[in-house]
């Protein structure tokens, strides 16, 4: 019987060629709408370390003026001073612990005519390598010695590696930056968080950087920041680079991994001792507001999704509200329309199951079809998009579609044409036996 | 005079009418509240950075070599850009409007203040500054040669002059009125800085910044292996010079590298790159929906005309006009769009409230709810019109047939 209805519903979908297109069309634009939106959320929201979600924390002390906080509600800032990520960092009292930063470096290839150019760099220490589970195509991450001796050591992108060295190992070889030599300890694998939660500063979306060297390095070598500083206390006049280094600034992303999540209470613990010892030395002039949170947390917190993807999410949404009411209304139509057929076949004998079978199938049909297209219409409207922000060098890390999307992009259609079908199956249903038949 | 005849035989088939009516409705809602997004971005996008925006650009140099003495590197770039022909002048500093990167300081009207009054952007120039921009100076006036300081042989962090916005000034002294002239604020306790000019306006680099219209000029140069030059060219010359400025400073000195060459005008589109996208993608949307409900209007009231057909020919037998069949579906239409568009002003101005809310949006303005109302029942009597034609040429001889 169902391979009948499958007919029917077949050949009734072709008795009307116009309308089921338009049914069709109308299912696949709304979900075409929606997915793209959809599927630019996903990404923006997505979290690329989800796996280590439960032992990594950002942390956050308040160091900030005593007259207002960094952020309202009473929000620690976002970064660390040099001297707390030192302190915590020396502490070594978590599994592992980051501290970093973001510096442009500029990087001088060997040859005489080979022109120097500059690339995000980024100052880390050893454990970011295993801590973010970075991925390595040759060699490794730099010793915790090296931090500590400011050994000149680097780790590089395999775009940078390509550029360089053609792409072979070049472990062990020089890489000059600056007008200094550093000795290569690691190839990178493609690796593009998106976002990029380690730092979230700027723009989340942005490409990681192609240089890593140790944070020890760039703050004796007196390097600039190239991301964000903020100062709520005047630096000390005439001190220089060291009076910076010893400011209430904060210019400094710090990171520690914790082996159980029960760790979580021992470490803010440690913070909170940490800080009353410092109130003891004239820091930290606010509340205790120490702050864990995990990468989901902390992207949460900085509010990564841009607010117009949530407006247009809404919009979307609504878009398909008004495709789907389109399709109600003209499935009504059509179930009206064959309001004779229905009453014939009820006078047969069909149960009103068996008429509630039929017209499903038929809805169901119109909603793969709607589906499949609409898996089309997103992908045309993720390009759409590609398009309309082509300036942005980062947009292709957003407008990619996934095979999780595309399962929802089916299933959303198909439940949106089954919703969209209840009611005109249910008037369909309803209509007596034999009422149609005498002669209008 | 047809309208109770009409209303009675709709009653008849609810749930087919309230659908339309529900679909032109929510399709309202979205429209008014795009349209209202649409018109807040370009009144944003519309804003005039307060420089020469079609001949300005920006270019940096990073000096990678320790030894390098960038005083004097400096000074030579600036003079050579300077005595560039078509070049009208050139400024060393950090930043320019629409840049979406830059300084930002709080201030106070007080020395001991433990909370800001204000905040500006902060553009580090020399007497070349106000040209370079093409400011309009309201009150006061340029720095003066000797007004300039490097960073590095001083000890104060911050000159004891500078040239603020207007929209600074105000912001800075709410309660003043005449001339900011000689108004005194605090960067911090120990360095107040007079006001020696007012500029007409100059926008800060970022114009997601609430407070965009306040930046200020500083007569100071900084000693920086990072340095940003910006360059005003003779009209029409700007695209002519950036390669060759990109090249002369190249070739002056190779332990430097010469790097981010950019028109303000690629400033400005990358600074609102977003809000111009959302007003394509909206008007997109706005487009696609309408096509959609007028689709769905075109297809309900074919079925309706193919339903009725018998009838229709009854009616025409009987001495209806042709014109009285169209009018006939134009009216039913016309009540069904009219439910629609209260209702759906209605659900859109709840719309609007929730995303005002939500994501702190300008309200919408009152007028385009009746605009939008206009365009639907447009949209509407079009989508029937087709219909209604084909419903017109029905024969009275149908009449006579049985179905």
């Amino acid at each position: 019987m169902l391979r009948y209805y499958f007919k029917l519903g077949l050949l009734s979908i072709r008795a009307n060629p116009m309308l089921s297109a338009l049914m069709v069309a109308a299912i696949a634009v709304g979900i075409g709408a929606c997915m793209t939106i959809v599927t630019v959320r996903h990404v923006m929201s997505g979290n690329p370390i989800e796996h280590k979600n439960d032992v990594l924390y950002h942390v956050q002390v308040d160091n900030w003026n005593p007259d207002e906080p960094y952020e309202d509600p009473n929000l620690p800032p976002v970064q660390m001073t040099y001297l707390d990520a030192q302190a915590l960092h020396d502490a070594g009292r978590a599994y592992r612990q980051v501290t970093s930063f973001k510096a442009m470096r500029v990087i001088q290839p060997v040859g005489e005519d080979a022109r120097p150019f500059q690339e995000d760099g980024r100052a880390t220490t050893a454990d970011f390598f295993p801590m973010f589970d970075v991925p390595f195509r040759y060699g490794s991450g730099w010793d915790r010695s090296a931090d500590e001796t400011e050994e000149r050591v680097a780790v590089i992108s395999s775009e940078l590696n390509a550029k360089l060295f053609g792409g072979e190992d070049s472990v062990g070889r020089s890489i000059t930056l600056n007008d200094e030599n550093y000795r290569i300890t690691g190839v990178l694998d493609t690796w593009n968080p998106v976002p990029k939660f380690y730092d979230l500063n700027n723009n989340p979306y942005e490409a990681p950087a192609q240089v890593f060297f140790p944070f020890s390095v760039a703050i004796a070598g007196g390097f600039d920041n190239s991301g964000n500083t903020s100062c709520w206390k005047p630096i000390e006049e005439g001190g220089g680079r060291a009076a910076f280094l010893n400011s209430e600034c904060i210019w400094i992303q710090m990171w520690v991994e914790l082996q159980s999540a029960g760790d979580k209470q021992e470490y803010l613990s440690f913070l909170d001792a940490y800080v009353e010892e410092q109130k003891q030395l004239g820091r930290f002039p606010r509340p205790l507001n120490n702050r864990l949170l995990t990468p989901a947390e902390w992207m949460e917190d900085r509010e990564v999704v841009a607010d117009d993807v949530s407006v247009l999410l809404g919009l979307a949404v609504l878009f398909l509200v008004v495709c789907l009411l389109n399709t109600i209304g003209l499935l009504l139509a059509k179930a009206m329309r064959r309001a004779k057929d229905t009453s014939l076949r009820r006078a047969l004998g069909a149960s009103k199951a068996e008429l509630f079978k039929q017209h499903i199938i038929e809805a169901g049909l119109i909603g793969v079809a709607g589906g499949l297209l609409g898996i089309g219409m997103t992908w045309l409207g993720l390009r759409g998009l590609e398009n309309v922000f082509i300036e942005y060098d980062f947009i292709d890390n957003l407008v990619r579609m996934d095979w999780s999307m595309v399962m929802l992009a089916v299933a959303l259609a198909i439940v949106s044409a089954l919703g969209a079908a209840l009611y005109p199956t249910w008037r369909t249903c309803n209509i007596t036996p034999a009422s149609h038949l005498r002669l209008q | 005079m047809e309208i109770g005849p009409i209303w009675r035989a709709m009653l008849q088939n609810k749930g087919g009418y309230l659908l339309i009516a529900l679909q032109i409705a929510v399709t309202m809602a979205i429209m008014v509240n795009a349209i209202a997004i649409m018109q807040e971005r370009s009144i944003k996008m519309a804003r005039p950075s307060g420089i020469d925006e079609a001949n300005t650009f920006g270019v940096v140099s990073v000096a990678f070599k320790a030894d390098i003495d960038l005083k004097a590197l400096i000074d030579e770039d600036l003079d050579r850009l300077r005595s560039l022909p078509g070049v009208v002048d050139a400024v060393a500093t950090n930043s320019f409007p629409l840049r979406q990167g830059g300084w930002s300081e709080g201030l106070t009207r007080e020395p001991e203040s433990g909370t800001s009054d204000s905040s500006s952007a902060i553009y580090f120039v020399d007497d070349h500054g106000v040209n370079t921009f093409d400011l309009v100076l309201l009150e006061g006036e340029n720095f003066a040669p000797e007004d300039i300081v490097w960073d590095a042989d001083t000890d104060d962090p911050w000159p004891a002059k500078a040239i603020v916005t207007q929209a600074l000034a105000a912001d800075l002294f709410p309660d003043h009125e005449g001339s900011y002239l000689g108004k005194t604020f605090y960067f911090d306790e120990s360095n107040p800085a007079t006001i020696t000019g007012v500029v007409e306006r100059m926008q800060a680099p970022w114009p997601t910044w609430t407070g965009v219209e306040r930046s200020m000029l500083v007569p100071m140069k900084r000693e920086d292996e990072f340095v940003r030059y910006v360059v005003r060219t003779e009209p029409g010359m700007r695209d002519e010079l950036m390669p060759r400025v990109e090249e002369m400073l190249a070739q002056s000195n190779k332990s430097r590298i010469i790097q981010y060459l950019q028109t303000v005008d690629e400033a400005r589109k990358l600074a609102y790159l977003s809000d111009g996208a959302m007003i394509k993608i909206l008007t997109f949307i706005v487009i696609l929906l309408t096509a959609i409900t007028g689709l769905g209007i075109v297809g309900l009231a074919s079925f309706s005309v193919a339903r009725r057909t018998r009838q229709i020919g009854i009616r025409r037998a009987l001495g209806a006009s042709r014109m009285a069949i169209v009018r006939y579906f134009m009216i039913e239409n016309f009540i069904v769009s009219s439910v629609g568009v209260v209702v759906g002003g209605m659900l859109a101005v709840g719309l609007n409230i929730a995303m005002v809310q939500a994501f702190s949006l300008t309200p919408l303005a009152w007028y385009v709810i009746p605009a939008a109302m206009v365009v639907l029942w447009i949209v509407g009597q079009a989508a029937v019109a087709g219909p209604a034609r084909r419903a017109s040429i029905i024969s009275p001889a149908i009449a006579t047939r049985a179905t």
